[in-house]
């Protein structure tokens, strides 16, 4: 079988398994066991495509344009691996923090499905099964969401799955009018045959559907209520995997299909910058505006989806790489901050930063491990978060667009406020029941392993960046020349 | 609900939903339809049912968990689909045996994409039953 459906195997035999097993208390060890090997093959997939060259496997033998290609390219094969490793952190974490009902309900067996989903989304080389990998995720990430829980969090989840359905109807309408188009759906051979079309009214259409669906999916301005609604009610575990992931499926479409399949008109890139420079604006005024740890860490999630958009609307090479700069840093650093904010729940006794504190005193190795990934967020050298929010600087003033240069170093400044709001509150003053209330509440070993390498992880890529930056700086060169992937998608013989 | 026309009608909905949902299963072959929109349809057929009657009544009438539903029609998709490469090809390449072939005809055609659209079809309705049924419980 093709490395490049390893990935995509592996989470639905694992969830498959885990739902066998899920009386029996050893689905949890099957999770992190799949997670696990989902992580290594996905370091083998990016092994291979390190050199530039870019793997396809088509389905069932049909050859492409005809039958479903699935496609690892830089791209994909790094969102690839980052889900594995977000997907091992949480795995192990949920160890200790799923209880026995959930898991009883099927929650691990749920959560290798969600992986699935995103795998599937991240390696697809065809518009439509793009479509059904969105299906698989977010009837998974539903079901998650619901499980075991009560009024709160099926307030919380019915808008995001309202709106996810509207983002779906967009989505399937701008399928339709590009089948009618081309009449065709892989990605490869759309950018062939779209090359060769003149701009028409149904194309702009078709742009402006797709920037909809997937702009509801990513959560940015003015689409993105639905995400503080529903990230800060489930399991720890779950909000985690949310915050790290689901987002960045929608912000991965965007930049698939915009450079991919076709680029970006100036008008729509227009829009979609002054899109991204508020969303950057305000999700970080609404987190200022919040008092629980994971409704201003959900607010951050908003404002950080902006620079990612920002790299894309920007349209220049460097402005790429510092969006796939900004994806994978902030993947790490998002699930790492809502494990922590498991744990500041957990010692303390509460989400609400006016009913906690203490925690510097009793924990000072979690205070660091906080501190790491929140300044990481806010872009402090040497971490990782600075790179990607340099590169993206750079890339606007090269554009001389100072505007969003501006914003980006602004926004960077507010980001820091909202940190130091929850290391001042959580972490610095006393508990407001006295610092005995902390007293004899132990972090287990399944918490400080994924929040450590996390913190690790942000460390790394900030003191090495030129490994990852080469990485970021092919994979853009193959999103903007894609002649090589519909080389390897179509064979020699494009139709 | 509380209203006997619903319920009488519920009752005829039920029967011709889960027909049609079979019918679009095997349509889908060579026709739009297939496992999925079939697994939807069948799903409709139950939701209607459960707001004639009860969440019980609902489990009663399905027989199975319908999560043991959708977990076996996700095993059986993913074996239809790994059995490609087991005996050499690709993943999700066709597999056929026609029983009773004559010289003149192929005979009676088993396939593993049929299979795969079973599975997809349970998947869907074990999945979108145990999911509403779930939202149920806590209104």
């Amino acid at each position: 079988m093709s490395p490049v459906l390893w990935p995509l195997v592996i989470p639905f035999v694992g969830a498959i398994l885990c739902f066998m097993t899920r009386h029996t208390g050893i689905d949890r060890w099957i999770s992190v066991a799949a997670a696990l090997a989902h992580t290594v093959v996905s370091i083998l997939l990016v092994v291979e495509v390190a050199d530039g060259s870019i793997l396809a496997v088509q389905l069932g033998d049909w050859p492409a344009p005809f039958g479903i290609s699935m496609v690892a390219d830089g791209l994909g094969a790094a969102m690839t691996l980052i889900t594995g490793i977000t997907g091992l952190a949480v795995a192990v974490y949920s160890i200790s923090d799923v209880g026995q009902r959930a898991a009883f309900s099927g929650f691990h067996s749920l959560f290798q499905m969600l992986l699935a989903g995103v795998t599937g989304a991240f390696l697809t080389g065809d518009l439509f099964n793009l479509y059904v990998w969105f299906e698989v995720m977010l009837i998974s990430s539903f079901g998650l969401l619901v499980l075991n829980k009560g009024r709160d969090t099926l307030r919380g989840a019915m808008p995001y799955v309202a709106l996810n359905l509207i983002s779906t109807i967009f989505f399937l309408t701008a399928v339709g009018l590009l089948y009618g188009l081309t009449g065709s759906l892989n990605m490869a051979h759309l950018r062939v045959t779209l090359d060769g079309l003149e701009p028409s009214m149904t194309l702009s259409w078709v742009t402006l559907l797709l920037l909809l669906a997937f702009g509801i999916k990513s959560a940015v301005f003015p689409l993105f209520f639905w995400l503080p609604a529903a990230y800060h009610t489930p399991a720890f575990s779950v909000s985690a995997i949310f915050a790290g992931l689901l987002t960045k499926v929608g912000v991965y479409a965007l930049i698939r299909t915009f450079t991919t399949i076709m680029p970006l008109e100036p008008l729509f890139a227009d829009i979609l910058l002054w899109c991204a420079l508020l969303t950057m604006f305000v999700g970080v005024i609404g987190a200022a505006a919040q008092q629980e740890v994971r409704q201003i860490l959900s607010f951050h999630i908003v404002s950080q989806i902006g620079y990612m958009v920002l790299g894309l609307a920007l349209n220049s090479r460097l402005a790429l790489i510092g969006a796939m700069f900004y994806l994978i840093h902030h993947i790490i650093v998002k699930a790492n901050l809502f494990l922590v904010a498991g744990v500041i729940h957990r010692v303390t006794g509460g989400s609400q930063l006016k009913s906690i504190g203490g925690l510097y005193a009793a924990q000072p190795i979690l205070a660091i491990l906080f501190l790491i990934p929140a300044f990481s967020l806010a872009g402090f050298p040497p971490l990782s978060g600075f790179w990607a929010k340099y590169v993206l600087i750079q890339a606007s003033m090269e554009l001389s667009d100072w505007i969003a240069a501006g914003t980006a170093l602004l926004v960077g400044l507010l980001t820091i406020y909202s940190m130091t709001k929850i290391w001042g509150e959580a972490f610095w003053k006393p508990h407001p029941a006295g610092d005995d209330a902390l007293h004899g509440k132990g972090i287990a070993w399944s918490a400080w392993v994924p929040i450590g390498t996390l913190a690790a992880l942000t460390v790394i890529i900030g003191l090495f960046p030129s490994p990852f930056y080469a990485f970021a700086e092919m994979s853009a060169q193959s999103l903007l020349d894609p002649s090589g992937y519909i080389e390897a998608v179509l064979g020699g013989s494009a139709p | 609900m509380n209203s006997l026309i619903y319920k009488v009608g519920a009752n005829l909905l039920f029967g011709i939903l889960l027909v049609f949902s079979i019918f679009m299963l095997l349509r889908g072959h060579n026709e739009p339809g297939g496992g999925f929109i079939g697994g939807l349809i069948g799903a409709v057929a139950f939701i209607v049912y459960k707001m004639s009657e009860n969440i019980a009544a609902t489990k009663k009438v399905l027989r199975v968990n319908p999560e043991h539903l959708a977990v076996f029609g996700l095993t059986i998709a993913l074996a239809a689909g790994l059995m490609g490469p087991a005996l050499g090809e690709g993943v999700f390449a066709g597999q056929w045996l026609f029983v009773g072939g004559t010289e003149d005809t192929k005979g009676w055609p088993i396939s593993s994409v049929l299979l795969f659209d079973i599975g997809v079809y349970l998947t869907v309705l074990g999945a979108i039953v145990a999911l509403v049924l779930e939202m149920e419980r806590h209104l």
